[in-house]
């Protein structure tokens, strides 16, 4: 059980099912980018089978599972997919120096219809150049059903997120999200550890609620300027730059079916996207049944 | 005589409308004289759709609008609006 205090919020669980990442820089000390950089060299990185509960994986002394049993990095994970979670797979992914082109734009595994989600790690032990071609990400992707491959045609988008980044940093995303290893123009190799979490527990709040007071919840005065919105409503609410104008509202409306259920709160709504289109009387007027 | 090679723009819109803006681009160059690969750059070509024909480009597809599949009505998936360009250079 890992102490409340390294659990995420829910603020920073608001922005992770808006945007399908979180990002924490510099999180893991130089020791132990450095050691996981020699057991990646050593390929001394061993996978675990598929499902293994992930305390039984990356054993002592490894330097990945000091990393993945820091209480920073426990905190993260306990707080989106539960206590004790299972291990997916692993992958340690390497892009060549002066490469011609980059990876194509994908999600990973297969298209996923669930409100369950997994969460990869995607953890770069060194310094990553905007020339070292870091992964590419695409916020506010996560719930577009699509199939892997499917939009490899798909090269940029407005608001993109070309990870540059210190060594130590973690970026924590959806299953779903859309993302791509860049294209690596600098003369070194480009690192990038990831590994593939499941939850083992029904993902209901797992995280700290302690701030969860009500008031995020209630009903508010749309469109209304003057008005100050709850942040999490307004998280929730927000476009992402590449959202079609009208896509862009189910977008809102996915996530606040991803928030009810994480919260367990089936009334939960921003900007009553969802309450209206869950109005449907039955009660008729005068109460006269026919 | 020179030969000729196209080279091909996709733009992705925020609407249906050609005149709106651009929120995703993709170009494929058969003449080889540029290489576009994933992330290769953050901001569009062009400001709208529009704005690619003033400068030359020809449209051959223009997304159609279909309406949703029943039961998948707030599913979110490939872009909607999908605009395909393409000059034609000599080599």
């Amino acid at each position: 059980m890992v102490d409340k205090k390294y659990l995420l919020n829910s603020i920073q669980m608001a922005q992770f099912v808006a945007k399908g990442y979180l990002r924490f820089d510099e999180l893991v000390p130089k020791a132990i980018n450095d050691r996981i950089m020699q057991d990646i060299d050593a390929g001394a990185v061993k996978p675990a089978a598929a499902g293994t509960p992930l305390s039984q994986c990356y054993l002592p002394p490894s330097a990945v599972g000091e990393m993945i049993r820091m209480p920073e990095v426990a905190g993260i994970i306990e707080s989106l997919v539960g206590p004790d979670p299972l291990f997916d797979h692993q992958a340690v992914h390497v892009r060549e120096p002066n490469e011609d082109s980059a990876q194509a734009m994908h999600g990973d595994s297969t298209i996923d219809t669930r409100l369950a989600f997994d969460i990869q790690l995607m953890y770069f032990p060194h310094d990553v150049t905007r020339d070292m071609g870091g992964t590419l990400i695409v916020p506010g992707s996560q719930y577009r059903r699509i199939n892997e491959m499917d939009i490899a045609r798909y090269q940029n988008f407005l608001g993109q997120i070309q990870t540059v980044c210190k060594a130590g940093t973690l970026l924590i995303v959806h299953h779903g999200i859309w993302h791509c290893g860049r294209q690596n123009k600098s003369n070194q190799k480009r690192y990038m550890f990831k590994v593939r979490l499941n939850p083992a527990v029904r993902q209901l709040r797992l995280w700290n609620t302690d701030d969860l007071t009500g008031e995020e919840s209630k009903p508010q005065i749309l469109f209304d300027g003057s008005h100050k919105i709850p942040e999490l409503q307004a998280i929730l609410n927000s476009r992402e730059p590449w959202f079609e104008n009208g896509d862009g509202r189910l977008e809102v409306i996915n996530r606040i079916k991803q928030w009810r259920f994480l919260t367990g709160d089936d009334h939960f709504d921003a900007y009553y996207w969802l309450t209206r289109l869950e109005n449907e009387p039955e009660a008729v007027r005068g109460g006269i049944h026919f | 005589m020179a030969a000729i090679r196209q080279k091909i723009l996709i733009l992705y819109l925020a609407t249906s409308a050609l005149d709106d803006v651009v929120k995703g681009w993709t170009v494929y160059d058969g003449t080889g004289k540029e290489a576009h690969t994933t992330g290769d750059s953050d901001q569009p070509p062009y400001k709208t759709g529009l704005d690619a024909l003033k400068d030359g480009w020809r449209l051959i597809q223009f997304p159609q609008l279909i309406p949703p599949y029943p039961g998948l009505e707030l599913t979110t998936s490939f872009q909607k609006y999908e605009f395909v360009f393409e000059k034609l250079e000599e080599v």
